[in-house]
């Protein structure tokens, strides 16, 4: 374990362990949702930030960290208004974010769209001792909100008419999610980029989900799935010099693979064993069918 | 207070989807241990009315107490047991049948962690509809009425006073519509206030006290349950298609299904 040895390579792995613990504990609420898409806009969001960052000669992530919960912000109005319209208004959220990005980044004095790469894919040197402070500290919170809150935050993904019904502050929750999802996708900013992000939000939940039955089961096999391919993807990037976020986000994909062509199997197997106690439920009806039943059929077919 | 047995009042009620008004002056009030069924047509406003008591549509005109407070300032919502519309409740990630009831107990337990109370109450609420045998099975793997119970156990984890159920009936299988029976047997016997509605009364006609009859966004009857009106409603008639006058069907825009 050579690489141990090397600074850099101690702040990524550190990044790459908070990125793949937080980023399928956000993702699975917006898998929830459906709305799984949402990190690919925070993402592109983002991008105006870190280049208002260099313009401004402050922090990028800083300003990634507040551009990007702007943005957040700006897309759950969008979607809890629910309007016919709502997917062009997140259109111009997500390219007006990129293009931002790439604008002001060439207004900033000597910079160019080259200074955005890092970002964009993300960089395994790149991950400044400054910078592990500031993902530590945001990962710290994002693991808070999502795990403390997680029975409120399962209801309003899963009914959010019936959470409301229920009183909960549904759209407070649903703002505190959306920001814990702008903190994530800059937490993730390092190690896979803003490109790449949301697959690291949405692809090992859908790999966990291909195996379990329940919502904690999913969440926790998600979190061990993050763990694992941002840690050996980072490890890949160092010793093949590729950026960690293409990796990384391959890996992913390779695991969810293999989780589909090994739960298939087990799927068939359980329909058919849900069918077979299902007819067995029919025929042990406790008195059997009388012709008064027939009225109650009906509903059956309506 | 002049009356304090009114769990639901709704005064004079108009609402409206977009441009298009769907409740046009509905009175409506429930009484406490009443069982009150909510009949029309699709399109007829039953499921608005339901929405709008529940506080999911804003009422364009008239006034709407629950438990003898204003809607606008009622925050008791552990009161009512609310079971949707069996469609509206479906997540992209896989849930247990406990992690879905166990939901229920957030207008209690509201911001706090569960507590032993808190765990029995799913149980208890699994057994009420028998589903404890089910409690780690994935919703998804459910029949229609396996899931429909589920929501009902849902609404029932809380020990609420008031049940709202829209269309419990609608796609259940012969088994679970007597469960379901049986456990609406068992909550009003408690003491329960129920508004359900329904497409047609069913197996539950014997539980209902009165029905308030739905056409066009006005009531057009409220009473006894509707005796036979023409074959459509004698019991025993196969009403295999949902709308009780052909007549009074709205013109349908097809913008609502």
């Amino acid at each position: 374990m050579d690489l141990l040895n090397y600074a850099f390579m101690q702040r990524a792995l550190l990044a790459a362990l908070l990125v793949g613990v937080t980023a399928p504990a956000v993702g699975i609420y917006l898998v929830q949702r459906r709305q799984a898409i949402m990190g690919d806009g925070i993402g592109h969001v983002a991008l105006t930030g870190v280049a208002l960052g260099f313009l401004l000669r402050t922090s990028p992530v800083w300003m990634a960290v507040l551009v990007a919960a702007l943005g957040a912000i700006a897309m759950e109005l969008v979607r809890s208004k629910g309007r016919t319209r709502g997917d062009i208004a997140l259109a111009m959220l997500f390219y007006g974010g990129m293009a931002g990005g790439v604008l002001i980044v060439n207004l900033a004095p000597g910079g160019s769209t080259a200074n955005l790469t890092s970002f964009l894919f993300g960089s395994i040197t790149s991950v400044s001792a400054e910078d592990v402070t500031v993902t530590c500290l945001l990962a710290a919170f994002v693991m808070a909100v999502t795990l403390g809150l997680r029975r409120q935050l399962f209801a309003v993904c899963q009914d959010e008419e019936f959470a409301r019904v229920m009183g909960l502050p549904v759209r407070w929750l649903n703002l505190l999610l959306a920001v814990t999802a702008a903190l994530t996708v800059t937490v993730a900013m390092r190690a896979v980029g803003l490109l790449l992000v949301s697959a690291l939000l949405v692809v090992p939940v859908a790999a966990a989900q291909q195996a379990t039955r329940g919502f904690a089961m999913t969440l926790a096999l998600a979190v061990a799935i993050g763990v694992v391919v941002t840690l050996s993807g980072t490890v890949f990037s160092f010793y093949v010099d590729v950026p960690p976020g293409a990796s990384i986000v391959l890996l992913a994909i390779a695991v969810f693979a293999l989780m589909a062509a090994l739960a298939a199997p087990l799927a068939r197997k359980r329909a058919r064993a849900a069918a077979a106690a299902a007819e067995q439920c029919t025929l042990d009806l406790p008195g059997g069918r009388s012709p008064g039943d027939d009225v109650s059929v009906q509903g059956a077919k309506g | 207070m002049k009356d304090q047995d009114t769990v639901i009042s709704l005064r004079g009620a108009g609402a409206a989807l977009g441009a298009r008004p769907v409740l046009r002056g509905v009175d409506l009030t429930v009484r406490r241990g009443e069982v009150v069924a909510l009949l029309g047509a699709n399109g007829s406003g039953k499921s608005t009315a339901v929405r709008a008591v529940v506080g999911q549509v804003p009422l364009t005109s008239g006034e709407l107490e629950l438990f003898g407070t204003p809607q606008r300032r009622f925050r008791d919502w552990a009161r009512i047991g609310y079971v949707p519309q069996r469609t509206t409740a479906a997540g992209g990630v896989p849930a247990t049948v406990r992690e879905i009831v166990a939901s229920g107990r957030l207008s209690r337990t509201k911001l706090k962690w569960p507590g032993k109370a808190d765990r029995d109450a799913v149980h208890r609420a699994l057994d009420l509809v028998g589903m404890a045998d089910r409690a780690k099975d994935c919703v998804e793997a459910l029949s229609g009425g396996q899931h429909q119970r589920v929501l009902i156990a849902r609404a029932l984890v809380a020990s609420p006073e008031l049940l709202i159920m829209d269309e419990p009936m609608a796609g259940v299988d012969l088994a679970s519509q007597e469960v379901l029976a049986e456990t609406l047997r068992g909550q009003v016997a408690a003491g329960a206030t129920v508004l359900l509605v329904l497409h047609e009364l069913g197996p539950l006609e014997p539980l209902i006290d009165r029905a308030v009859v739905l056409r066009d966004g006005c009531v057009v009857h409220d009473g006894p349950p509707p005796e036979a009106v023409g074959q459509h409603a004698l019991p025993g008639h196969d009403h295999v298609h949902p709308h009780a006058d052909p007549a009074a069907e709205p013109v349908r825009t097809g913008l609502l299904t």
